[in-house]
């Protein structure tokens, strides 16, 4: 036996015009389990708080149903009212008689027996209600950065200048990513490198993080506030504590391979740091090139040349086992390979590139040293011709989406193009022109106005050669012409497309990724740098495509949600949650796969049947992990899965009430 | 390995030489060519731009009597026919309910024996490249080939379902097997100006000498076919100056297997004279 | 008519997030509908049991009706996928019961679909009256 109180919230007239709260009384009191019964002119209000506490007390109650208003207003409110009294906030439950009754329905007539319903709904899953407890877990106030491009740098440096250590993981032998091979920036034509590498230096000299390159994260486990991370260094040959940065081994390096860095346009050494300003300064042999790895031993003359003694050619892969507290995701994008289009070519044409070889191309850093030149025959290039949307908004051979920065920085290399060679005519090709964002569309006019850039709008059906000179041929759909134009270089905007490994990276860390590849936010607008697991965020393109500024901006939102969690000493976990009863639990695990955030592991359990020892397997939630949807208390089979709050009793007894 | 052959029309008159040398080539590679028995047009055309269902059925007629031959896929040299009897097959394979409706009207059972294959595509995939090198007697010395696709072969992609649509290499790869040199090139799949030749030959001559020029730039000595379209207003409709060859494919395979061009029918040709890196060592010598 | 003299009864299971939301939208809009839906609140239409649903339509609920989040909007981002299947199921389920199908929908209502709420249990109430009062299945458990 129970012992309910119901409280009768009027809501002013809101609630008592629509519904004759006495007869709802009167049923009230007939119920069984119902102790007391009280109205009150605003029950939200402190006073009426006052009386449900009071009551608590005097009539010993231990169930509360308070019918009044949408649970979504104001059932925080009535569990912190209940606890006020002593009484364990989850024995309360709320009969919404105000939305979901007074104010749908005209009169007291027809509003009344709804309300009756709902009280004695709300009154059965009362009875069924059982005092929930939430549980802590600590917080290791650590945390790691996976991807070291210009979104993990920003977050690394806004979570360690909030005074916590970061671990910053990068596959690369350095950090500056994508943004680090761009020439000049839009709207501003700022240089990419000269607002780069500060930050970059910054990061190597933050004492608070610790910056790891030629790594990457091999594991993943753990939850919120307590992930467990197994980080593989791969071997440099290099001994770090060693080497100075010099620079005598890849001088002196005789072996040459197209860089990786330069997109192939340049060459590097075997042993190499990818670009001058990279940080570490510090080399790294590339095994596969290297001649004492190619051919037995033999070369060495970086060890020669090494007056630190820093060459160790027996080093081997390191793995680093490291807790944390919190992870930001930033590993950034690809472009989408455009020897997929073969009436362009499909890559064979040297002097059809991609935009990004033509960052390379236009970089004082770059291969030419910033001197255009196509790669074919290294001649300046005069007659340029733009191809917008290269596998973008193209679902027959391409991707659906459009890629966001194309339309942006086509305007920068038509401006760039002039700036550099004035007496050359840049040709773009678009189906669009998008330029929203501060300043943009007063860049794109600067490219037509300006750089004279001529933009038809049409898309381009081939690429040919006649002879050795390329030939564009389009249509201008404005003019509802067909069109050719002579080009000496003809330049790809490619789609941004998610790195190849994109979804083994998601598996691998536990969240969830788009048809694309690309990591998706837990929630479209409101928790767009949040995953679907709790304490990894997200930065950067590897959510979707984004410029320099929107992922800098995402990068200091991931930071500020890992501040926010390590603010906390103790992460209180929700209480409502899935619960395994072990005893009925056949270890199917049928619960696990529709668990949308991993929550459910196995454990075994040692039993002693008539002094037997038996072992099973069954299932465990992770308290941590579950959100409480409930998925699985439907999917367990012999019912001994169950949610906390809404459990199967609940329910039942709700369904029951409703229909007598 | 023996395959229903269907010549289609062109075959049996202005394209006779092609339907020579591929028997040839074929027989060469120990493919049997057999003839699809009481064959009709393919559909293409006339009948295509008139009658819809008319083309299927006619095409559906042929790949019906070919599987009564119970010989696997059919086979067929040109790229028109090619073309109509895939959207036929396909038509078919998307509602079995259409084989009965089909067998009522051409008055004989339908069955799928699989996808209508042109004679380069069984050439460069069932026979395979590997089995053609093995047969070369007589390379092709780097002659400098355009290798011409045209359109039917390859589009619509959807129903030619063989090779990139855009950017096609398996003629090129065939003829690098044959030891010549394949010239990159960029009208490889632009309109040869089809039964326009007839209709309105002024803009069929533009389109041709606008391949001859783009291959004569990229340096190519000759071109390469495999369509008698193609072939007929690459030889008919081109300006006077031109004079580059133009090869079925067949041609340049036959003679790399040591065959002589009268036994290829390339004397058929409007033009049959022979690149001298070709005609060297004519006459004897026979495999 | 006596039939539209008596107002159906639907049992109705409305997620936390959407539905339940949009529930609250039409009262707060002060749209009104038929007094003949009584909604219990759920975290997720994944978590609705058929069984809570048979067990309704036993005790002699006239109708049933399910709603969710917009597939591709869940909450917890598959639940909805889930009952959808779970649900198509269980509707062919229902004939085999004896139970008419018409009687049981699912609908997919966002929270700012106050109207949508409203139209639906219009037109379930108007379909229900028509199809007359359910009958009480034999009173054994389906536990």
């Amino acid at each position: 036996m129970k012992r309910v109180g119901v409280f009768l919230c009027w809501c002013g007239s809101n609630i008592a015009a629509h519904v004759d709260l006495d007869r709802v009384q009167e049923m009230s009191e007939d119920l069984g389990n119902v102790v007391h019964v009280q109205q009150n002119k605003y029950m939200c209000s402190e006073p009426g708080q006052e009386t449900v506490r009071k009551a608590i007390q005097r009539h010993g109650l231990d169930r509360v149903v308070i019918a009044a208003c949408s649970p979504r207003m104001h059932e925080r409110t009535f569990r912190r009212t209940v606890e006020g009294a002593g009484l364990n906030p989850y024995l309360l439950e709320i009969a919404n008689v105000r939305e979901h009754c007074s104010w749908v329905h005209p009169d007291k007539e027809t509003g009344t027996p709804v309300a009756i319903d709902l009280v004695r709904t709300a009154v059965a899953k009362a009875v069924q209600d059982v005092p929930l407890q939430s549980s802590y877990a600590g917080v290791e106030k650590r945390a790691l950065v996976i991807g070291g491009g210009i979104a993990g740098i920003q977050a690394a440096l806004d979570i360690a200048g909030s005074g916590y250590e970061v671990v910053l993981v990068e596959r690369e032998p350095t950090i500056g990513g994508r943004m680090a091979q761009l020439d000049k920036t839009f709207p501003t034509l700022d240089c990419s490198s000269c607002i780069l590498t500060p930050k970059m230096v910054e990061v190597s000299q933050d004492p608070r993080i610790r910056l790891l390159t030629y790594a990457e994260v091999e594991s993943l486990a753990g939850y919120v506030g307590n992930f467990e991370a197994r980080i593989r260094l791969k071997a440099r040959s290099v001994d770090f504590v060693k080497c100075t940065g010099c620079g005598d081994c890849w001088n002196k390096c005789p072996y040459r391979t197209p860089g990786e860095f330069d997109l192939g346009l340049g060459k590097r050494k075997a042993i190499f740091i990818p670009f001058p300003q990279a940080i570490p300064s510090k080399p790294t042999i590339d095994r596969d090139t290297c001649a004492y790895f190619q051919k037995n031993g033999k070369c060495q003359v970086c060890k020669k040349f090494c007056q630190a003694g820093a060459i160790d050619f027996e080093q081997t892969d390191e793995i680093l086992e490291e807790k944390f507290g919190a992870v930001v995701v930033a590993t950034g994008f690809d472009l989408w390979d455009h020897a997929r289009y073969g009436e362009y070519g499909a890559g064979e044409h040297p002097d059809v590139i991609s935009s990004l070889e033509l960052e390379r191309l236009l970089s004082a850093s770059g291969p030419s040293d910033g001197h255009l030149k196509r790669p074919s025959d290294g001649r300046e290039p005069k007659r340029v011709v733009f191809i917008q949307c290269v596998g973008s908004r193209d679902e027959a051979k391409g991707v659906g989406y459009c890629s966001k920065i194309c339309c942006m920085y086509t305007a920068k290399h038509a401006i760039m193009l002039k700036e550099k060679i004035p007496d050359s005519q840049a040709f773009v090709f678009y189906i669009d022109v998008r330029t929203p964002g501060k300043n943009y569309e007063e860049f794109y006019r600067r490219a037509t106005v300006e750089a004279g850039a001529q933009y038809i709008r049409g898309r381009v059906s081939r690429i040919y050669l006649r002879g050795k000179q390329l030939v564009v041929v389009g249509e201008d759909t404005l003019l509802g012409q067909k069109v050719e134009v002579e080009a000496d270089l003809v330049v790809l905007a490619s789609a941004v497309v998610s790195r190849a490994d994109a979804p083994q990276v998601a598996q691998k860390l536990g969240f969830s990724y788009d048809n694309y590849g690309f990591f998706t936010e837990a929630h479209p607008k409101l928790a767009p740098v949040e995953t679907n697991t709790a304490g990894i965020f997200l930065a950067g393109a590897c959510q979707g495509p984004k410029d320099i500024p929107e992922t800098v901006a995402q990068a200091g939102a991931a930071a500020a949600k890992v501040v926010r969690l390590f603010a906390k000493d103790k992460l209180e976990t929700e209480p409502m949650v899935a619960r395994v009863d072990p005893e009925h639990c056949a270890g199917c695990q049928w619960c696990r796969p529709i668990c949308p955030y991993q929550a459910i592991g196995m454990e075994t359990l040692t039993e002693r049947p008539g002094g037997r020892r038996v072992t099973r397997r069954v299932a465990r939630v992770n308290t941590s992990l579950c959100h409480g949807c409930g998925a699985c208390s439907v999917a367990c089979r012999s019912g001994a899965m169950n949610l906390l709050g809404f459990s199967n009793e609940q329910l039942w007894a709700e369904v029951e009430a409703l229909c007598l | 390995m023996k395959v229903a052959y269907y010549p289609g029309c062109s075959s049996h008159g202005s394209a006779a030489d092609y339907d020579r040398s591929a028997r040839v080539v074929a027989g060469a590679l120990g493919l049997g060519l057999v003839e699809v028995p009481d064959w009709n047009c393919c559909g293409a055309s006339s009948a295509h731009a008139l009658d819809h269902q008319l083309a299927l059925d006619l095409a559906g007629r042929n790949l019906a009597l070919a599987a009564q031959l119970d010989l696997g896929g059919v086979v067929t040299p040109c790229a028109a026919c090619y073309s109509r009897l895939n959207r036929a097959h396909q038509w078919l394979g998307e509602d079995r309910r259409r084989w009965l409706d089909l067998a009522a009207r051409v008055e004989r059972p339908y069955r799928d024996v699989g996808k209508p294959r042109s004679l380069l595509e069984l050439v460069v995939g069932a026979i395979g490249l590997p089995a053609v090198a093995e047969r070369v007697r007589r390379p092709l010395q780097g002659l400098k080939v355009a290798a011409y696709y045209g359109c039917l072969m390859l589009r619509p992609p959807e129903v030619a379902r063989f090779d990139d649509p855009e950017n096609p290499r398996s003629m090129d790869d065939l003829l690098r097997t044959l030891g010549a040199n394949p010239v990159r090139w960029g009208h490889k799949t632009e309109c040869c100006g089809a039964s326009l030749s007839v209709s309105r030959p002024e803009l069929v001559r533009k389109l041709v000498d606008d391949i001859l020029d783009n291959a004569a730039a990229a340096g190519a000595e000759c071109l390469a076919t495999a369509c008698p379209m193609c072939q007929a207003n690459l030889e008919q409709r081109r300006s006077a100056d031109r004079t580059m060859p133009a090869y079925y494919f067949t041609d340049l395979a036959g003679l790399a297997f040591g065959f002589s061009p009268v036994d290829l029918g390339i004397a058929m040709h409007l033009d049959s004279s022979l690149h001298p890196l070709l005609s060297q060592g004519q006459g004897g010598d026979r495999p | 008519m006596p039939l539209a003299e008596v107002e159906p009864k639907i049992v109705a299971f409305f997620c936390n997030w959407c539905s339940y939301a949009g529930a609250d939208l039409a009262g707060t809009s002060r749209i009104q509908y038929p007094p003949s839906v009584r909604i219990i609140r759920v975290p997720c239409s994944g978590r609705v049991n058929p069984r809570f649903i048979l067990r309704a339509f036993q005790l002699g609920a006239d109708g049933v009706l399910v709603a969710g989040c917009h597939p591709g909007d869940c909450h917890y981002s598959t639940g909805n996928y889930f009952s959808r299947r779970r649900l198509s199921l269980l509707r062919r389920f229902l004939a085999y019961l004896g139970i008419d199908e018409r009687r049981f929908r699912v609908r997919w209502i966002s929270a700012s679909e106050g109207p949508r709420f409203a139209e639906t249990v219009k037109e379930m109430t108007e379909e229900l009256r028509q199809l007359g009062p359910a009958q009480k299945v034999a009173a054994t458990s389906v536990d």
